[in-house]
C-alpha cells in the first residue's frame, strides 16, 4: 500500500520524519538468511514490479517525497557542489531527464504530467507545483542545468555513469543523502576506485564480476540490488561534507535510546541504460526505519538480531557501527527466542 | 528468455552490395528502444528446423528511432542465419529482437576518431556518422572493401563525408597501409576497427609495432561460432545429456533442448553467458575470459567454446 506525498518531515536539527503504517509494511528489509553474506546480489528489476511494492516502479515515490526534497534543496543550498555533471555527461543526462519525466508520468499520473511535441516538451509536477516547457536536448532552456533539475525532483541519489574502455566512470550526479562517500571526492573516479574503501571484497573478485555484468546491461533491462547500513537519527545526509554535524552522534546510542535513536538504512539500488549516451544511471533509493518500528515485525527483529551478531569485524568498522554494535546486539536479543 | 524479446516488422528490405542486404525494421506493439551509436541488437529467426540467434549492428542514425537498420552479409560459409535472412525474410515479416546493448561505443572524449571498416563492418560506423557529426568531432573514415561483393554505401558516403572519406577498393588493387594510418596518428586520436579478424589482427599488430597504447584501439568481430567435433553435456543439476553436433555452437544445444542461458552478444564478447563447469575441459574459444580463467578450466563460454573431452559437465 502507498500512501500520498503528505506533510513535511525533517531529517536533521528536530528529526520529525517517521513512518505511516504502510511504509512500514512495504520496506525493503534486505536479509534474506540469518547470516549477511558478502555477495553481489543483483537481480532483474523486471517493471512493473508487485504493486505497491518499492520495486513497482522504475522511481519509487512515497509519502516522504516532499519531506525528501526540501531536505535535497537545504543540502544544495549549503553546498552547489553536491550536484555535478562534467561537460561530457550532457547527453546523459538529457538520458535521465527522458526516462524519469517518461516513466514517472505514465507510472503517477495524478502527479506527474508530460506533453511532448516534438522535441517541445511541457511537464507538470503537481506535487512541487512544476509547471515547464522547453526544447528537449536544449539545456539553456531548462531553469538550472539538467543534472540538477530532475535530481529536484526524484527520491534518492542519482549518478550518471560515463562507461568507455569496459569501465564506468562516475561523471555526474546528484548526491545528497548519502551513506557517508562524498560526490565531489569521487567524481571522475573508475568503478574500482570509487569502490576502494570496501573491505573483503576486492579479495573476493566482486568488483571484476560486477563490472563485467553492468556493463553488459542493455537498454530497458533495469538490474537492481539492495544495500544497507545503520544510521543514528533519522539524517539522510551523512555525507563526509558533513561529518561534524552527525559524526559524534554515533555516540549518543544507550541501552535506553537505542530503539528510537538507530535506523536501518536501505539502499534500492537500481542500474539503468541509458538509451542516447550508453552512460548507466545509477539510483541509490534510502530508505530508513527505525529500530522501534522494525520490531514491529516479529521475522524481521528476529533476524536482524541474528544478521547483527554474526557481522564480521571488518564490516563493524566499515559501516561505522563500532560505538554502538554491542549495544543494538544486546538490544535486539530479547526479540530472538534462541536467546 | 522470449519475454525480452521486442517483436518488430520488416517495413523494408534491399540489397545495397552483391552480398549485402539490408532491412529495416518498425514497431509492432512497442516502441523501438532509443539506442547509442555503436549497438547491436540480437535477431532471432524461426528456420524450419532450428532458431537462428545472430547479433548486428544497428545502422540507422540513433536520433530516429521510427525504426531500425540492419546490413546482413551473406557468409560464404552461413551457419544458417544469414542464409535465412537473405532467401527468407521478407517485407511485412515479423520477427524477434532483443533490446539494444552496446560493446562499441565511441570514446567521445577522443580529440579525434580513425574509423576503420572492413566489408559489411561498415555498419557500427553508419550510427556513429550522424551522432559525430551532431557532436562536432573530428573523425576520418576508412573503408576497405571488395566492390564485387560488398561496399555497401560507399556512394553516400563518399558525398556526405568529402574528404573525411578514404575508399580501398581491393577488387581495384587499392590498398590501405595500415602502417602509414597509424603511424600518422595525431595525439588523442583513437581508432576503431570493425571487420573480419584478420583486418583487427593486422591493425592491433601494427600499432604494437608502432607503440601505441592498446588501450586507444577498439575493435569489435561479432565471429560466428565456429564448427568443431561433436561432444556431450551434462547438466550437474538434473543430470540431462545434450548432444552438441558439429555444426551446433554450445549455447544454440542447450537451448534447442529448452534450457535458458543469459546471453546476448553470442560471439564470444559480452560474457553474459559465462557457465560453470564441474567435469571435462574446455576449449576456450572467447575474447572474454581471463588466460587465467581460461587456464583454470573452471567455467565455459558456451556461446563460442567448446569441449577438448569428449563430454562436458555444466553447472546449470
Amino acid at each position: 500500500m502507498r500512501t500520498a506525498p503528505a506533510k513535511l518531515e525533517t531529517f536533521r536539527d528536530d528529526f520529525t520524519y517517521t513512518n505511516s503504517k504502510e511504509a512500514i509494511e512495504r520496506f525493503p528489509f534486505p536479509f534474506p538468511e540469518d547470516e549477511y553474506a558478502y555477495s553481489v546480489n543483483i537481480e532483474p528489476h523486471t517493471l512493473p514490479g508487485p504493486a505497491g511494492s518499492v520495486n513497482e516502479f522504475l522511481f519509487d515515490i512515497d509519502e516522504h517525497y516532499l519531506s525528501e526534497m526540501a531536505e535535497r534543496d537545504l543540502v544544495l543550498k549549503e553546498n552547489p557542489k553536491r550536484c555535478l555533471a562534467m561537460p561530457h555527461m550532457e547527453p546523459a543526462c538529457w538520458d535521465f531527464i527522458d526516462r524519469a519525466m517518461t516513466t514517472m508520468s505514465a507510472d503517477y499520473p495524478d502527479y506527474f504530467k508530460l506533453e511532448k511535441n516534438g522535441d517541445q516538451w511541457h511537464w507538470q509536477n503537481l506535487l512541487l507545483k512544476l509547471d515547464d516547457t522547453f526544447t528537449f536536448g536544449d539545456s539553456s532552456t531548462l531553469p538550472c542545468p539538467p543534472m540538477e533539475y530532475m535530481g529536484r525532483q526524484v527520491q534518492g541519489d542519482i549518478a550518471l555513469l560515463d562507461q568507455r574502455d569496459g569501465d564506468l566512470f562516475l561523471d555526474a550526479g546528484i548526491v545528497t543523502c548519502p551513506a557517508d562517500w562524498s560526490l565531489a571526492f569521487d567524481a571522475g573516479m573508475s568503478f574500482k576506485e570509487w569502490h576502494g574503501p570496501v573491505p573483503m571484497a576486492h579479495e573476493m573478485g566482486v568488483f571484476d564480476r560486477a563490472l563485467k555484468y553492468l556493463t553488459a546491461i542493455p537498454v530497458d533491462r533495469p538490474v537492481r540490488r539492495l544495500n544497507w547500513t545503520l544510521t543514528v537519527n533519522a539524517r539522510m545526509d551523512t555525507s563526509p561534507e558533513t561529518y561534524p554535524m552527525w559524526g559524534a552522534e554515533n555516540r549518543s546510542v544507550t541501552p535506553e535510546n537505542v530503539g528510537e535513536k538507530v535506523y536501518l538504512r536501505v539502499e534500492l539500488q537500481v542500474l539503468d541504460r541509458m538509451a542516447r549516451s550508453n552512460a548507466l544511471m545509477f539510483s541509490i533509493r534510502t530508505y530508513l526505519i527505525s529500530m522501534d518500528d522494525l520490531v514491529t515485525n516479529k521475522d524481521w527483529a528476529r533476524r536482524m538480531h541474528r544478521v547483527m551478531k554474526n557481522l564480521p569485524e571488518p564490516l563493524i568498522d566499515y559501516k561505522g557501527l563500532t560505538h554502538y554494535h554491542q549495544i543494538l546486539v544486546d538490544w535486539l536479543a530479547k526479540y530472538d527466542p534462541v536467546n | 528468455m522470449s519475454k525480452s524479446m521486442i517483436p518488430v516488422r520488416v517495413a523494408s528490405v534491399r540489397d545495397v552490395a552483391p552480398k549485402i542486404r539490408e532491412f529495416r525494421f518498425t514497431a509492432v506493439d512497442q516502441a523501438l528502444p532509443a539506442f547509442s551509436a555503436g549497438s547491436h541488437v540480437m535477431v532471432e529467426m524461426q528456420g524450419a528446423e532450428k532458431t537462428y540467434r545472430n547479433a548486428y549492428s544497428l545502422m540507422s542514425d540513433p536520433a530516429d528511432i521510427s525504426s531500425y537498420g540492419i546490413a546482413v552479409r551473406l557468409q560464404d560459409e552461413s551457419r544458417g542465419g544469414s542464409v535465412f535472412m537473405h532467401t527468407q525474410v521478407q517485407e511485412g515479416d515479423v520477427l524477434n529482437i532483443a533490446p539494444p546493448a552496446n560493446l562499441f561505443a565511441p570514446h567521445w572524449a577522443a580529440k579525434k576518431h580513425i574509423l576503420i571498416a572492413g566489408g559489411v563492418g561498415i555498419t557500427p560506423f553508419m550510427s556513429y556518422l550522424p551522432e559525430m557529426k551532431r557532436r562536432n568531432a573530428d573523425f576520418e573514415l576508412h573503408y576497405l572493401y571488395r566492390s564485387a561483393q560488398t561496399g555497401a554505401y560507399r556512394q553516400q558516403l563518399s558525398e556526405a563525408l568529402g574528404e573525411k572519406y578514404f575508399s580501398y577498393d581491393s577488387d581495384h588493387g587499392q590498398q590501405c597501409i595500415v602502417h602509414q594510418l597509424l603511424a600518422q596518428l595525431s595525439p588523442g586520436a583513437h581508432v576503431y576497427i570493425c571487420g573480419p579478424e584478420s583486418l583487427i589482427e593486422a591493425v592491433k599488430t601494427e600499432a604494437a609495432t608502432l607503440g601505441i597504447p592498446a588501450g586507444i584501439i577498439h575493435y569489435e568481430e561479432f565471429a560466428a561460432p565456429k564448427p568443431g567435433k561433436a561432444f556431450t553435456v551434462s547438466l550437474a543439476s538434473s543430470g540431462q545429456q545434450i548432444a552438441v553436433d558439429g555444426e551446433s555452437s554450445m549455447l544454440e544445444a542447450l537451448e534447442e533442448a529448452g534450457v535458458e542461458v543469459a546471453n546476448m552478444c553470442r560471439g564470444g564478447v559480452c560474457g553474459q553467458c559465462v557457465t560453470g563447469v564441474k567435469e571435462g575441459i574446455p576449449e576456450h574459444r572467447d575474447d572474454f575470459l581471463s588466460a587465467a580463467e581460461k587456464a583454470s578450466g573452471q567455467c565455459v563460454m558456451p556461446c563460442v567454446s567448446r569441449a577438448v573431452t569428449d563430454s562436458l559437465t555444466l553447472d546449470l
